[in-house]
Parts: structure tokens; C-alpha cells; sequence
């Protein structure tokens, strides 16, 4: 069950070839179904277009609950596309997992702790970047001395702590549904006939359970997002 | 084995190459997604806001305007029941005046026929009266002249001439 990664040097970088390649059709599927949905616009949505209407609403009220649309609304669309983005990475690695030469090439992209961190990251860079924006760096500072000045280490602490739970939450939850999976099928399902009919159930369980974990995981994600961006961007804080 | 694989990373390595890829790769999604589907989506979204607004503030409109319409067509029709009313009244009184003049008139053409009647009899009664005396005067004429012939006595005469005015009275 413990597979290699086909690693490869270029540049001085080490590159994960099946993380790249997975990275690639995950974006490939979100941009696919989001071109599908907004070919036949209407002004009477049907089919696609209503679910990504419905998708943008539910996005809409993500942003609404933390902070000011005014604020907000420039977020619409990084939330948008992140909650597609990480709620079709979580997807890809259900249905099947794929090794080739014993290294590990079809896997959810967000069942890498790299990839998670790396959004997580770019999340709260540009939470930074807005606040600074939004205050000014004098205001941006200062409320690093709130509500005491003595706080301020906790509070830097509290930065690369939301970063790090941030990507580390979805890689754990995601990577530990493959881990399971890989066992269930892997181990319990190779071996007798008597094990692969035991596996059936708790495999299909798990999978739908998966499935969830991977909407609320996304969903999570994008909430968090835009909660951390409001502290930085809201004035009332 | 098993413990060695679910450790952090353990399985794949912290990759930097994958990192910058994703972070190229996430941008790029965004920038596209962006051109070709969030914003042609946002836009038909605000569009239909707009068109909805719109409507509302036509049907309002309409309804407003709908609603002075029908106050102007009551006044109207109220007005044009007091017309009739007005109309009906002076035709009645015209029509009373009318009655009264055609009976006053009729009763004065009555009253003149009447009165050129009574004149006209009173004219032949006369012109009936010259008549007999003119008769009677010729009569008396021929009688007298009879009563000579026959050299009648005065009181024979007087009774022949009494005899003929009676005669000449009931012949009338």
C-alpha cells in the first residue's frame, strides 16, 4: 500500500509528477464545467446554469456571513473558484486510485500537504496584501496590538498557525479518506473472496462519506478563507 | 511500514516544484475562469437584476397609471350621467310648455271658429229677415193690388193681408 511518487528533478525543483499532472486535470475539469454551464447563458437559467448560479449564491453568502459586501465582493470570485477548485480535487481521488511502475500517479491533489499549504498560503498572503491595502501599513500594524500590545506575539503566532491548519485540515481530512480507502480495497479486498465481499460495504460507506467529507472539507476551506480576509479587511474589527 | 507512510509528507516528499505549479496552475484557473465563465455569468446575473427591477418599477408604473385612468373614466361616466340627467329633465319640461301651448292654442282657434260662426249666422238671420220684408213689402204690394181689383172692403183687406203674413210665416 505504500507507493513512491514519481519525483523528478528540473530546474534544482523537485517536481511530483503525479501532483502535476493531477493539479493539471482538476483545473482542466473545473474550467471544463464552468465553460459547459456559462455556454448557453440565459435569463432563464435552466440545467448547468442554474447549479452554478446556485454555486455563486451560496459562495455570495459565504462572503455576506463575514464580512461587508462591500468589502467583500472583490473575493467573489478567488472564493468561487476555490471552493470549485478544492471540491473537484477532493472528488478525483474517490472513484479510483492509479500506480503505474509502483508510483502513485492518480490521487486527489489536496491529499498532498504541499498543494494544501501552497493555497492556504496564497490565501493568507493576499489576506496580508488586502489588509495592507484596505488600512493603510500603519493600521495593518496596529492591529497587531490589539487589544494589548502584550498580545502581539500571539498574534503573530496566530498567522502561520491559520496558514498551517488552514492547508493541513483539508490535506488530513482528504489524504486520511485515501489512506482508508487504499486499505479497505487494498488489503481487506485483495485477499479471499471472503474479504473482497466484506470490503463492498464499508468501501461504498466510506466513499459516500467521502464525498461529504469533500463538500464540507471545500466548503470549510472557502469559509475560512473569507473569515481571515474580513479580519484583515473589516474596519469594525 | 504502514506508520512510515502516513506521516506528514512521508509519501510523497515536500515538493517546491509542486508548490510553485500549483500556485501558477490555481492563478491561471483563476484568470481564466474568470474571462470565460464567472464573468459572462456575473453579468447575465446583474442583467436579469436589472431587467427584474425594471419590471417591477414598470408594472408599478402601469399599475399607477391604470389606477388614474379609471378615476378619470368614473368622473367621466359620472359626468355623463348627470348630463342625461339634465338632458331628460329639460326635455320634460319642454315638453310640458309645448302641451300647454298647443292646448292654449287650440282652445283660441276654437274660440275664433265659434265666434266667426255665431257672426256668420247672425248675418244670414239678417240677410234672411231683409229678405222676407222685401217679400212682404211686394207682397203686400200684389195684394193690395188684388184687393183693389176686387174692390174689397178695409176690413177684408186687413184680414187678407193678416192671412198672407201667416202664410208667408209658416212657409219660412
Amino acid at each position: 500500500m505504500h507507493h513512491g511518487a514519481p519525483l523528478r528533478e528540473f530546474m534544482g525543483l523537485t517536481f511530483n509528477l503525479g501532483n502535476i499532472m493531477m493539479i493539471t486535470i482538476a483545473s482542466a475539469v473545473v474550467f471544463i464545467i464552468a465553460v459547459l454551464a456559462t455556454r448557453k447563458l440565459a435569463m432563464k437559467p435552466t440545467g448547468m446554469q442554474n447549479i452554478l448560479e446556485w454555486v455563486m449564491d451560496f459562495v455570495k453568502g459565504i462572503i455576506n456571513s463575514s464580512m461587508d459586501w462591500k468589502d467583500g465582493g472583490r473575493f467573489h470570485l478567488l472564493a468561487l473558484t476555490l471552493i470549485m477548485y478544492i471540491f473537484v480535487s477532493n472528488m478525483l481521488g474517490l472513484p479510483f486510485s492509479i500506480t503505474y511502475n509502483g508510483e502513485l500517479w492518480w490521487k486527489s491533489p489536496t491529499a498532498d500537504p504541499a498543494i494544501t499549504l501552497t493555497l492556504s498560503l496564497m490565501v493568507l498572503a493576499l489576506t496580508h496584501f488586502f489588509g495592507i491595502k484596505a488600512k493603510g501599513a500603519g493600521g495593518y500594524g496596529r492591529e497587531f496590538l490589539k487589544p494589548f500590545w502584550i498580545m502581539s506575539p500571539i498574534k503573530i503566532v496566530e498567522e502561520f498557525a491559520n496558514a498551517l491548519t488552514l492547508g493541513l485540515r483539508l490535506y488530513g481530512n482528504i489524504y486520511a479518506g485515501e489512506i482508508l480507502l487504499s486499505l479497505l480495497v487494498g488489503t481487506l479486498a485483495a485477499g479471499s473472496w471472503a474479504g473482497k465481499f466484506a470490503a463492498i460495504i464499508p468501501t461504498v460507506a466510506w466513499q459516500g462519506f467521502s464525498i461529504f467529507i469533500g463538500g464540507i472539507q471545500a466548503f470549510i476551506f472557502c469559509m475560512l478563507s473569507m473569515v481571515y480576509m474580513a479580519h484583515k479587511v473589516s474596519r469594525d474589527h | 511500514m504502514l506508520s512510515n507512510s502516513l506521516v506528514l509528507g512521508a509519501s510523497t516528499g515536500f515538493n517546491s516544484g509542486d508548490m510553485i505549479y500549483q500556485l501558477i496552475a490555481f492563478i491561471i484557473l483563476l484568470l481564466l475562469l474568470k474571462k470565460f465563465a464567472w464573468g459572462p455569468l456575473m453579468g447575465i446575473m446583474k442583467e436579469r437584476e436589472e431587467h427584474i427591477a425594471n419590471e417591477i418599477e414598470s408594472a408599478e408604473q402601469s399599475r399607477t397609471e391604470a389606477k388614474k385612468l379609471l378615476e378619470e373614466q368614473r368622473n367621466l361616466l359620472k359626468e355623463a350621467r348627470n348630463d342625461a340627467q339634465g338632458l331628460i329633465e329639460s326635455a320634460k319640461k319642454q315638453g310640458d310648455v309645448q302641451r300647454e301651448e298647443i292646448i292654449a292654442a287650440a282652445r283660441a282657434e276654437s274660440e275664433r271658429i265659434k265666434q266667426s260662426a255665431k257672426v256668420e249666422i247672425e248675418q244670414q238671420k239678417e240677410q234672411a229677415v231683409a229678405a222676407i220684408r222685401e217679400q212682404v213689402a211686394s207682397l203686400s204690394v200684389l195684394i193690395a193690388s188684388k184687393v183693389i181689383e176686387k174692390e174689397l172692403s178695409a176690413e177684408d183687406q186687413e184680414k187678407l193681408i193678416n192671412e198672407y203674413i201667416q202664410e208667408a210665416g209658416e212657409e219660412r
